[in-house]
């Protein structure tokens, strides 16, 4: 398998030599394993090592110098604080990916209608290209406040007040506006505010996978029904939808996962704060602000236990594809 | 109808007329829907590019949406500023000095173990292919204390190799899932007759199984390149050097320091869009089937 005749670089050789002196017992034996010590190593380092080191840091005090045993973990699902943020995750994958699939689902069966189906996903599609910091910047613009009666120079407060709405701090408020009270406290505007980011961001992704499958399937059987007299919303929910089921559990999947992650979106346009706490960046402050590594930790560690199960579910469609 | 001897008269044409007007009023709520939702989608971004060349008084006291009246006020001055006084400039050669090495170690690394993975034989490849894949799940967030003490151990926080292996890394298993896939569907004869041929391993890396690949690593190169681009949390935790900052990371900065002159801040947010747009528009195709397959890690 391995032939030394046509050597051309200086690591080829190297490689190739440690392969001769082998070559007497456990001809090539030894080459995959060359070729993937690189990635092992990488990985080993990088991910293997870090996820055992932090699953053993978050059963340790803030500094590492003692085991605390459930201390932390217990801290984050009874401190009213920590709960919060636990809950404003929940509210990030319940409305991110609801929206992000309907508002994708939506725009997939449109667009697939009109001649000019790329330029309209094309449309939709931009925002996936630039980063969830730039996306921050241009809606903490689109959300700016200024007090009623001053010029909004934020286009949303800007529709608000022309049909007679107050302007709103949407970033800033602490309740949903009109219903004092009535809903729990992580349900803010400002929360919804900026999940609405995340779901500008991620509606093309979902229009794209689930136009993909639409592609799939057969016009026939949509025609039939049409003939068959059925109304263009009973082809979306008898045929398409369930035909979908399988693509529409792919990209839920994928977006509650995003949701579970989300970190630079809440960074930028709150730094968290007003209750917008997630997961992601309560960990960050906990490393740097508070130097509370255990807390850090254990966070760490729920998100990725969070992580699990979902992944799990979309990486059985993972099958070796090997060739050799 | 059709056979009416009158078919050459006015009649038809008519009727083609109405049937055309009818279908086209049928469908106008389609369309009228469809480009409402273009706008809806553009116009944020829209603001963002108007509003970053409007001079700053304009910006603080008007909204965008008047900037179209005359007399026209528009100025190049935030985006000079930017540039020289807020280190939007020498960003930009950050990102680019973390994203290229940051997207071309990983596919050279992933792409060595893809072939392991795709054309060799040894005992526990598939165990092992999919303990790799697997290790998609791994949250960024799981890895940051470790890594950055490990860092801290070796004098890697603050350096553009630190932040290329953490990179390297954090996109190998999707990048070998990739690779492995695309490796796997080329063809069997080929590969053989290289090896009858005499061809070593690397002739065959370099020679065939590469140059076959294109499509595939172009996807992936593509979606690795923003991944790293567009990263606010690594750059964040490990590199924290204001001089090293990526564009990701300044922006971030402003924000915080400069929260209300939207002048500069969507001046700096328009030119770290620059690039992610121009491959957009460039290479659409990969661009869109790169971040669809990616979208999962992270």
């Amino acid at each position: 398998m391995s032939d030394d005749r046509h050597r051309s670089s200086v690591w080829s050789r190297f490689a190739g030599r440690i392969e001769i002196k082998w070559r007497g017992r456990r001809r090539g034996r030894l080459s995959p394993w060359l070729w993937l010590l690189p990635a092992l190593l990488f990985v080993s380092v990088f991910l293997i090592y870090p996820v055992i080191a932090t699953v053993r840091l978050s059963f340790m005090n803030a500094n590492s110098t003692s085991y605390v045993g459930f201390n932390n973990y217990t801290y984050i699902f009874t401190n009213r604080t920590t709960q919060d943020v636990l809950l404003n995750n929940v509210l990030w994958i319940v409305l991110f990916t609801l929206l992000t699939v309907g508002l994708g689902l939506l725009f997939a069966i449109l667009t697939g209608r009109v001649r000019y189906e790329a330029v309209a996903k094309a449309v939709i599609f931009i925002p996936m290209a630039i980063s969830f910091v730039a996306a921050s910047v241009i809606w903490k613009f689109m959300y700016s406040y200024a007090p009623q009666g001053f010029t909004q120079i934020g286009l949303v407060n800007e529709v608000a007040t022309k049909v007679g709405l107050q302007p709103q701090a949407w970033l800033v408020q602490q309740a949903v506006p009109y219903t004092n009270h009535v809903l729990p406290t992580p349900f803010h505007t400002n929360n919804v505010a900026i999940i609405l980011v995340g779901v500008w961001m991620w509606t093309g992704f979902a229009m794209v996978v689930l136009s993909a499958g639409l592609k799939g399937i057969s016009t026939e059987v949509l025609e039939a029904a049409r003939v068959d007299g059925a109304t263009e919303w009973q082809a979306v929910r008898r045929i398409i939808i369930p035909m979908l089921t399988p693509t529409i559990a792919l990209v839920v999947t994928t977006l509650v996962i995003q949701a579970l992650k989300i970190f630079d979106v809440v960074w930028v346009m709150t730094s968290g704060n007003f209750n917008t706490d997630v997961i992601a960046t309560m960990m960050y402050k906990e490393m740097f602000n508070y130097q509370d590594f255990g807390k850090a930790g254990a966070l760490a560690v729920i998100l990725f236990l969070a992580i699990l199960p979902i992944m799990f579910i979309s990486i059985r469609r993972v099958r070796f594809q090997g060739g050799g | 109808m059709a056979a009416v001897p009158e078919a050459s008269g006015i009649r038809p044409i008519l009727l083609k007329i109405l049937a055309r007007l009818r279908r086209f009023f049928s469908r106008l709520p389609l369309h009228v829907i469809l480009i409402v939702i273009a706008l809806l989608w553009l116009t944020p971004t829209v603001g963002l590019l108007v509003s970053s060349f409007r001079p700053s008084t304009e910006v603080s006291t008007t909204g965008w949406w008047t900037a179209f009246q005359t007399p026209f006020k528009f100025t190049l001055d935030n985006y000079s500023s930017v540039i020289s006084q807020n280190g939007m400039g020498r960003s930009f050669l950050n990102s680019l000095i973390i994203s290229i090495p940051g997207t071309v170690i990983p596919i050279l690394v992933a792409s060595f173990a893809g072939f392991a993975f795709a054309w060799m034989k040894f005992p526990g490849r598939n165990i092992l292919f999919i303990f790799l894949v697997a290790l998609i799940v791994v949250p960024i967030q799981a890895t940051l204390i470790p890594v950055l003490r490990l860092f801290a151990d070796t004098h890697l926080v603050g350096t553009f190799p630190g932040i290329w292996l953490a990179h390297t890394a954090y996109g190998l298993p999707f990048a070998i899932f990739l690779l492995t896939s695309f490796f796997g569907t080329l063809p069997k004869e080929l590969l053989e007759s290289a090896y009858l041929d005499g061809a070593s391993n690397m002739r065959v890396f370099f020679r065939l199984i590469l140059p076959l690949s294109v499509p595939a690593i172009a996807s992936l190169a593509i979606f690795q390149f923003l991944w790293v681009w567009n990263d606010l949390l690594v750059a964040l935790v490990y590199l924290q050097v204001p001089s090293k900052a990526p564009m990701t990371l300044t922006i971030n900065n402003l924000v915080s320091s400069f929260g209300t002159q939207w002048q500069l801040l969507t001046a700096a947010a328009f030119i770290s869009m620059i690039l992610p747009l121009i491959v957009f528009f460039a290479l659409q195709r990969y661009f869109v089937e790169g971040i669809t397959a990616g979208a999962v890690k992270g």
